[in-house]
């Protein structure tokens, strides 16, 4: 490459500029450098352009605060709540990292509202543009999947509940509903499954479809190029253009600092909460979802009987469909809003009654008092959750459980296993250790005759491994050998 | 076509004077704010156990002291342990030898073999502690007598609260001469 052969006559350190020339032969750095910044932005940088980027970064800060969150975290219903509560009261920055990541899904709602937005008024979705649009709201449908699916997982009483609510939605689906709420539940009730099935698309199939499409989407609009302000073509563009580096790339970076910032503020100030862990059998519990699905919620409190079949499935399916289809329905290349007064007014309309609908969801729950009141009773309690010491989870003591309804004769075996040391040297329940061999399937290899007269007289081997004849009644013998012949 | 215009905003750039250290200070301060804001609680949240201090050995209860006042030989009492492995507590039971007093002072001892880790019983007929594994032998002070075990019986640290015995269990370490907890 020229790079070289010719040296740089710009005054960079020698050593940079070696190991730019290092990397360059054997990466093509230079030009994938220059493919990804110098893309030419017609009509210059924007800060309206800034969402996208903005969702990349939250997109990111999701990805490594989730893989930090993971390693604490057990998809178990009897541990997810207490590992939840150990890493927000114990372990150091728990408590904020958490916020950053339940804060940040909000942060991507309200940036998915923006970056949308932002497409509808400037019709950047026009020009060859549908496969870029339509990876967009498969990208969208994948968000939305990600805040239902992570909301389950810290196990609260608040989790639990909208989770049952939102999985019971499910079941309205015609023919199919009760076959799908079963299947994505992991049984008929919500349980310890349905954590496993939700973490499992929440950490591995959800991001491996959105990095997946976030790649489609970023070729697609790299193919198109960027649409520029509303008086560009969007298929052969005439403003004189500017490289996406410097400009656009600052004005990413900065809108990047701000989002984390807002966040950080947040999250240090009203720190997510934890409730008290998921009690199935409480009836008092006021389910609510989370902000962004509360006008979905108000929603279906209007229908009823067959309506909440229409309303519910048949008609924001159709909602979405004519969403999904916009490039293709509005084909004309007029991009300025005011002269495409349907599509632009018909989303803006949407966006207001989604908005009201959510007003009206927390006004009724402020106006009726024994609601409010609920609603009250649930926030102090979480609130008292949250300042409680942490409490850890007792588990079992070493006696295993299976041995309690086991056969007596089984039971006393164990306990002279114990009390002869054996487990000393084989190790507990006989998996064996340094010292000794397992016992391990020796059932299979010794007859109840030949077990007990080789424990009584032990072999030269066993001997010199410092086997010592054991001692016992006849009866204890057999308990011994009755116990050691079922280990496996 | 876009290279040229790329080489020719660079050209721009430096032919700007400090606009290149300006844009340079700009993006430090974004990636300071993100790297600080982000990268310092992930850093404190991943090397979390680093700090946790230990939980060093926890005491158990043994019993009221009174039911050790007029003992004469040593009497085998089970204990239960906690154990604290980060968000959850095992607890399991063990034995431990309480000794007859000496100057008021009571002395409790591992049952644990130090040679091989078998449990050494007090044997009454023969007054003394027998291990049933390699019938290594120890008084009834636990001072080894004989047999393959190296040294004599562990003593565990044991103290008084409020008329009650208690005793911080630990494992030595076999095979050696000399008292070394495990870590």
């Amino acid at each position: 490459m020229s790079t070289e052969t010719t040296p740089d006559p710009k005054a960079r350190p020698a050593l940079v500029e070696r190991l730019d020339s290092w990397l360059d032969a054997r990466t093509g750095i230079d030009s994938i450098l220059h493919e990804s910044l110098d893309e030419p932005i017609h009509g210059g940088a924007s800060w309206a352009y800034v969402f996208g980027s903005g969702l990349l970064f939250l997109f990111m800060s999701q990805v490594i605060t989730g893989v930090f969150l993971a390693m604490y975290y057990v998809p178990s219903a009897d541990h997810a709540h207490t590992v939840v509560s150990y890493m927000v009261k114990v372990v150091s920055a728990g408590s904020f990292i958490r916020s950053i990541h339940a804060y940040g899904s909000s942060g991507i709602i309200i940036l998915l509202c923006l970056h949308v937005g932002q497409t509808v008024l400037y019709g950047s979705y026009k020009g060859r543009r549908e496969l870029l649009w339509l990876s967009g709201c498969i990208l969208m449908a994948l968000m939305l999947g990600m805040a239902f699916t992570g909301y389950l997982l810290p196990w609260d009483e608040k989790a639990y509940f909208a989770t049952a609510v939102g999985t019971n939605l499910i079941a309205e689906v015609p023919w199919l509903g009760p076959l799908l709420q079963k299947l994505v539940r992991g049984g008929g009730q919500m349980g310890t499954l349905t954590i496993s099935r939700f973490f499992v698309l929440h950490v591995f199939v959800l991001p491996g479809m959105l990095i997946a499409f976030i790649a489609g989407h970023v070729f697609f609009f790299r193919k198109a190029g960027a649409a520029g302000p509303i008086k560009e073509d969007p298929i052969a563009p005439k403003l004189p253009s500017v490289p996406f580096y410097p400009r656009q790339v600052l004005m990413d970076a900065a809108f990047a600092a701000v989002l984390i910032g807002i966040l950080a503020v947040i999250a240090k100030m009203v720190p997510m909460d934890l409730g008290p862990a998921a009690n199935p059998a409480d009836t008092h519990f006021l389910p609510r979802p989370e902000w962004y699905y509360r006008p979905a919620f108000q929603w279906l409190k209007y229908l009823s009987g067959h309506w909440s079949l229409v309303g519910g499935v048949v008609l924001p399916g159709i909602l979405a469909l004519i969403f999904a289809a916009a490039p293709f329905l509005d084909r004309k290349l007029e991009r300025r809003p005011w002269k495409r007064p349907i599509s632009v007014g018909a989303f803006f309309l949407f966006l207001l009654v989604y908005t009201g609908l959510g007003f009206a969801s927390y006004h009724d729950d402020y106006s009726d008092p024994s609601v409010a009141a609920q609603m009250h009773k649930q926030d102090v309690d979480a609130r008292a959750f949250m300042g409680s010491p942490f409490v850890p989870e007792n588990t079992s003591g070493s006696l295993p459980t299976s041995l309690v309804s086991a056969d007596p004769m089984m039971v006393k075996g164990h306990a002279l296993f114990q009390s002869q040391s054996c487990n000393s040297c084989h190790g507990e329940g006989g998996v064996g250790t340094a010292a000794a061999k397992a016992l391990i399937g020796v059932g299979a290899t010794y007859s109840d005759a030949q077990l007990q007269a080789l424990l009584q007289a032990p072999n030269d081997k066993m001997t010199a491994g410092g086997m010592q004849p054991v001692i016992l009644k006849p009866e204890d013998l057999k308990a011994l050998s009755i116990y050691l012949r079922q280990l496996q | 076509m876009n290279a040229v215009s790329g080489n020719e905003e660079s050209a721009k750039i430096d032919s700007q004077g400090g606009r290149r250290s300006f844009l340079t200070a700009m993006f430090a301060v974004a990636a300071a704010v993100v790297g600080g804001l982000l990268g310092i609680p992930l850093f404190r949240f991943a090397t979390f156990p680093l700090r946790k201090a230990e939980a060093a050995g926890d005491w158990s209860d043994v019993g009221p002291v009174s039911d050790f006042s007029s003992l004469t030989v040593p009497v085998a009492r089970t204990i239960t342990l906690e154990r604290r492995d980060a968000w959850q507590t095992t607890s399991s039971q063990t034995a431990v030898y309480v000794l007859p007093a000496k100057d008021g002072v009571l002395k409790i001892l591992s049952p644990v073999c130090p040679h091989l880790g078998c449990s050494v019983q007090w044997q009454d007929a023969q007054n003394k502690f027998v291990c049933p594994c390699h019938s290594g032998s120890f008084g009834l002070d636990g001072e080894r007598l004989g047999g393959p075990p190296p040294r004599s019986m562990d003593v565990l640290e044991s103290k008084v609260e409020n008329g009650n015995l208690k005793v911080r269990y630990q494992y030595f370490r076999q095979l050696v001469p000399t008292q070394e907890p495990m870590a």
